[in-house]
């Protein structure tokens, strides 16, 4: 398996970085940082399953526990949103290394592993409807303040250059455990558990080891997402919507990749955005769920033409 | 003689009411190469499954260098230096033959280089250092066996469990094999092999166990267990040891199972 090396990570990171410079409109930046969102939340599904083979279909249940626990830190405990963060991270992490005891423990796989995640998350979404502590059906509103002591920006640039600062600590991650010992293990159980436990492989630590990376960078997704939206409930937080961002984006750009999720999120996300556009210019109003049908449609046409995603059609462009 | 380098004791495995291996007990002395022979279904697999701790056992106990290690999980039992290759060739199909050899080698080598290193020198040992990039899915049956050698090579064991590595292979990649087990026996590791090609077990056996319908039915020197009346009415069934004694000495040919 090929790796993405050093230089075209940090290129990617530097022309993103780079456009806020130029004439970019408030739409196409609120765009990019609910992008960036995405993409945190991608990464931390590509390493679970793209690179460990375990397909979770419930990455919500921590996407939503990073959002909550986001949330409710800083309303019922006042605590700093700078410091809530590592704590949502970890508690998003304990709630994914929880899921992954009771699933791996029972040595589930596959589709029952898939179906299992799903579950739990469909459980924490109904117990955050319902517990006043999380705000209950009305949801959590964190107050506006735009000070960056408190984690929001009057010049809505700063949020973009956060949310990409950490995807970039993701893609570095990634990209040190694909090179690790800890990532080849990983890929070893992915291929075939058998063969990795007679090599000396504890299949069960490594994948509980993924899980709980897995889930705390898409924790800190939740994290980002409430510092951006400001409101939070539990059809949002816990949804079904995020966990199919969260493993659409790899597929498409490319499993198992370092920079697949990235690639994945901005190629599913502007097509969304585009053919929504473009559709309403032509029928003269909005077609709701058109860009569903689009994504559909991209969905069907990467799995038959590019089952290694994006960059998989680019590498072999590459060696060509 | 000092204790063997592994024991297994009265070990039973029934799947049901199958019973595949029934109170099967042999040693693997340090230093050797111990072969395990049986025709088709004898149990064999199963046995190996139990040493490495893929089964556990329904009763009888498996002990390395004189620890009991019935209940020890498989990938401490690699850990502690048993290695095994599977008869079902078993390769992360996605990743190159280096990539394959490294998580091998990563057992004692924490960091990337030095594993990287380690699985080079195996892959040139076992003769693959030419298609270290190669996908392992694009190895001929060879290749593969080959490449489960290797990869077992690279966790440095102690103790070698080869099931079948020569089945499959023409007469001359045997021819080629042969030198290369007994290498790796001469560096020091010990080995237990599983197999049905007699001239490979002649020619690098210094016991054989003889396993049929799950029971261990006689061991010894090679050319003596291979002239044992019990082994080759196992193999050939009841009363032709009597047919055969009237042609000729089968030493080195008791057939193919
Ligand atoms: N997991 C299992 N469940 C049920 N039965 C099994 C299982 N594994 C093996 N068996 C049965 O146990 C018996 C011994 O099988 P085993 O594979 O150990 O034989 P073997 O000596 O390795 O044969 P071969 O020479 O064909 O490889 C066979 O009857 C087989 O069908
Ligand atoms: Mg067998």
């Amino acid at each position: 398996m090929n790796t993405t090396g050093i230089f075209p990570i940090s290129a990617v990171v530097f022309v993103l970085a780079a456009l806020p410079f130029g004439p970019l409109s408030n739409t196409m930046l609120n765009f990019l940082s609910f992008a960036m969102i995405i993409t945190l939340a991608a990464q931390g599904w590509n390493i679970l399953a793209g690179l460990g083979g375990q397909f979770s279909f419930g990455h919500a249940a921590f996407f939503g526990t990073g959002a909550y626990a986001m949330a409710v830190l800083q309303m019922r405990f006042g605590i700093n949103p700078w410091l809530a963060f590592p704590i949502a991270m970890i508690a998003a992490g304990a709630v994914g290394f929880a899921i992954g005891f009771l699933s791996f423990r029972a040595r589930l796989r596959g589709s029952y592993f898939a179906l299992v995640t799903l579950a739990f998350a469909e459980v924490f979404r109904i117990l955050a409807n319902t517990w006043n502590f999380t705000g209950g059906a009305a949801g959590v509103l964190v107050p506006l303040k735009s000070d960056p002591t408190q984690m929001q920006f009057g010049d809505k640039r700063w949020f973009f250059w956060l949310a990409l600062a950490c995807v970039t600590g993701a893609l570095f991650v990634t990209h040190a455990l694909v090179r690790s010992r800890l990532g080849a293990h990983l890929v070893a159980v992915r291929e075939n558990e058998d063969a990795a436990r007679a090599l000396g492989v504890d299949a069960l630590a490594v994948k509980l080891q993924a899980i709980t990376l897995s889930a705390s960078i898409t924790g800190a997704a939740g994290c980002l997402y409430v510092q951006k939206f400001l409101y939070l409930d539990a059809n949002l937080a816990y949804g079904t919507w995020i966990s199919v961002e969260a493993l659409l984006a790899p597929i498409v750009g490319g499993l198992g990749t370092v920079l697949g999720p990235l690639v994945g999120t901005l190629v599913l996300l502007g097509l969304g955005e585009t053919s929504k556009t473009v559709f309403a210019k032509i029928t003269g109003g909005a077609v709701p769920g058109i860009d569903l049908v689009v994504l559909g449609v991209l969905l069907i046409g990467c799995v038959a033409i590019a089952p290694r995603g994006i960059m998989g059609l680019v590498r072999r462009r590459a060696k060509a | 003689m000092s204790a063997a380098l592994l024991q297994v004791r009265a070990v039973t495995k029934r799947f049901g009411g199958l019973v595949a291996v029934d109170d099967a007990s042999l040693d693997v002395a340090a230093g050797s190469i111990t072969g395990l022979i049986g025709p088709n279904g004898a149990g064999k697999t199963t046995l190996f499954a139990v040493i490495a701790g893929f089964e556990a056992p329904s009763a009888g106990r498996v002990a390395l260098l004189g620890d009991d290690i019935t209940d020890t999980p498989a990938h401490v039992r690699a850990q502690a230096g048993i290695a095994r290759t599977f008869q079902i060739v078993q390769p992360f199909a996605g990743l190159s033959v280096l990539e394959n050899i490294r998580v091998g080698a990563y057992l004692r080598h924490r960091h990337r280089a030095a594993a990287t290193a380690s699985a080079v020198a195996v892959a040139r040992a076992v003769g693959l250092d030419q298609m270290l990039e190669k996908p392992a899915s694009t190895l001929t049956v060879a290749g593969r066996k080959r490449l489960e050698l290797a990869r077992a090579l690279a966790t440095e064991p102690k103790l070698l469990l080869l099931d079948e590595v020569l089945a499959g292979l023409n007469p001359s990649e045997i021819r080629d094999m042969i030198p290369v087990i007994r290498k790796v026996r001469d560096d020091g590791v010990s080995i237990l092999i599983v197999e049905h090609v007699m001239q490979a077990v002649m020619q690098l056996c210094d016991v054989v166990y003889v396993l049929a319908q799950g029971r261990m039915i006689a061991h010894g020197a090679p050319g003596v267990v291979a002239r044992d009346t019990a082994v080759i009415e196992a193999y050939l069934g009841h009363g032709a040891a009597a047919r055969m004694q009237s042609q000729q000495s089968i030493a080195a040919s008791v057939p193919h199972a």
